[in-house]
């Protein structure tokens, strides 16, 4: 053991403490995000906000009951818009995709996934909104529909892609034609995975809010029907935190929860939904 | 697919055809943004989206290439597979959650280190203006806790796919496993990890709601970590319901041209990073 030899020895443990140290303040950061908001939010959480209106400013009280309506209104034209698309053009991917018009498609997709969510909202803004003449549910389910679709559509690529090849030929050796193959055999052998994947690219567009501030806008009342402003909750959250009401501030906390819980809620959920096997008989 | 990216294109570009026209070139290096009088110039929000994204890769690319070190050479798989996906659980949080949690405990806690330091340091131009807690350093801060489980879950998966006999050959000739780590792993992945870098930078300049909850929103250009300043994202999430203004208008959609055209770039050049590193592992070095 000669002086050297001790120094790179000490080098070692010094960096690889560092190291360690980096993990543990990452996971720390996360302990403390979801224990902070959990505790703000649930001192914060009552029945009523989930079944009343927003209260006149001033006001103790009142809920987000219509922002959860809305929200869930939203996530439903996002998916009608989304998934469809997503889905089907995973599915040409994985099946027929093998030229350069597919990767050409593939790369696009990921690209995509990286635009500012903000960049959305506006190019929405000006094919959905402006042809309307104001702001709507139906601009912002679109705005997040079109979010969804890279996520859709790569994670329904990559799980067709997990079938066994020999599963296909079978089907096709039985005389089957290519379409019945995809649909009767590829698919649902893939279906748990393609399922947790659209959930997923679901739970990524729910906590959205910027694509919503120039398409949905917000509203401090129910929002009847698909053609009005609506609230939503990421909208709600962004509102209230930045008021400079005591009161507004423990809503916006109480929505945090709330937004939070079904985020991650569905993110372990789709984790152990695929644990157990994205594909059958793979 | 290719239908969406160039719609989004082509409407960002005939949208914001009045400002073009009107500001030329000069757009992007005035730094005039004055709604009334109709002068637009985008400088400070480039400058701030740029600043934010640096002090954000700044604290997050050590951290996060620590934490993957950690997670891939040391730990054994049990414990590190379930660490990472916690890790990677803080990319689903929402970003307006991120925001709520910066407003209420990383500004007020800003702004108290700012009174601390401001005494001391205030000399210095980094460190200089008075205390607001909101601006380019809480900015910075929140946008790396956001981007670092981008570098960690990408660089983890690439110095995982660094074959064994590298490192038993470092490892063989004498050397110490960390300096096995910086000699030979590290360098051998050096691509995949710019790549995952690219990727949260292509995040961190996007990133909307947070940022425009706690940077302050104020378009001028200070040296100071501590001066409140503006970005791209932030100033079109602020202003583009109340731009009245053909012109307002045409100049927001154009620093979303920008903001675009600088993501597109960042994430091509990322997407092509990592697919070299595994489309041809162990080709690089033989």
């Amino acid at each position: 053991m000669n002086a050297t030899y001790r120094h790179r020895r000490r080098v070692e443990r010094l960096m690889f403490g560092a190291t360690a140290g980096a993990t543990v303040a990452t996971l720390g950061v996360l302990v403390f995000l979801l224990g902070y908001i959990a505790w703000q939010g649930a001192t914060s959480l009552s029945w009523s906000f989930f079944t009343a209106l927003p209260a006149p400013v001033g006001e103790a009280g009142g809920g987000m009951a219509n922002a959860i309506v809305g929200s869930a209104k939203l996530l439903l034209t996002a998916a009608l818009v989304g998934i469809p698309v997503g889905f089907l053009g995973g599915v040409y991917l994985a099946e027929y995709g093998r030229g350069s018009l597919a990767s050409c498609v593939r790369y696009a997709a990921d690209v995509l996934n990286g635009i500012p969510s903000i960049v959305i909202g506006i190019t929405v803004y000006a094919l959905v909104v402006i042809p309307i003449g104001h702001f709507s549910t139906l601009a912002g389910g679109v705005a997040l529909g079109v979010m969804m679709v890279p996520v859709a559509l790569r994670s329904t690529e990559e799980f067709l892609r997990l079938v066994p090849d020999s599963l296909r030929e079978a089907a096709l050796a039985l005389g089957a034609p290519r379409w019945v193959t995809i649909v009767r055999v590829v698919i649902p052998a893939a279906s748990r995975g393609i399922t947790t994947g659209l959930l997923l690219s679901l739970a990524r567009v729910a906590g959205e809010t910027a694509p919503l501030l120039f398409t949905a806008l917000n509203n401090r009342f129910w929002s009847p029907g698909w053609l009005q402003p609506t609230a939503s909750l990421p909208v709600m959250i962004f509102t209230y935190a930045i008021a400079p009401y005591e009161d507004w501030h423990r809503q916006a906390w109480a929505a945090g929860l709330v937004l939070l819980a079904l985020v991650l809620g569905t993110n372990v959920l789709a984790r152990f939904l695929l644990r157990s096997g994205a594909v059958r008989s793979a | 697919m290719i239908a969406i990216a160039g719609t989004i294109a082509i409407v960002l570009l005939r949208r914001s055809a009045l400002a073009r026209a009107a500001f030329g070139w000069s757009f992007l290096w005035t730094s005039t943004w004055d709604p009334v009088a109709l002068r637009f110039g985008a400088l400070p929000f480039i400058y701030g989206t740029l600043a934010t994204t640096a002090i954000a890769i700044a604290i997050a690319l050590p951290l996060g290439l620590g934490a993957a070190v950690c997670l891939a050479e040391l730990m054994p798989r049990r414990l590190a597979d379930p660490l990472t996906f916690l890790i990677e659980l803080l990319v689903a949080v929402p970003s307006v959650i991120y925001g709520l949690v910066g407003v209420f405990v990383l500004v007020p806690a800003i702004r108290s280190l700012e009174q601390a330091v401001g005494p001391v340091l205030g000399s210095i131009p980094l460190f200089a203006g008075p205390a607001y807690g909101v601006g380019l350093l809480a900015a910075g801060i929140l946008l790396a806790v956001m981007v670092v489980p981008f570098i960690v879950s990408v660089s983890r998966e690439v110095l995982l796919a660094v074959p064994q006999t590298q490192r038993d050959a470092a490892l063989a000739l004498g050397a110490t496993r960390w300096e096995t780590v910086r000699d030979v792993v590290v360098p051998y992945a050096r691509s995949g990890i710019l790549g995952s870098v690219f990727l949260a930078l292509a995040r961190a300049l996007g990133e909307t709601m947070a940022v425009t909850m706690v940077i302050g929103n104020r378009p001028e250009i200070a040296a100071s970590l501590f001066a409140p300043a503006y970005t791209m994202a932030a100033v079109l999430a602020n202003e583009f319901t109340e731009a009245t203004d053909e012109v307002y208008l045409a100049a927001l959609v154009e620093i979303a041209l920008v903001l675009f055209a600088i993501t597109l770039a960042i994430n091509a050049l990322a997407r092509l990073l990592i697919a070299s590193v595994r489309a041809a592992p162990g080709a690089q070095r033989p």
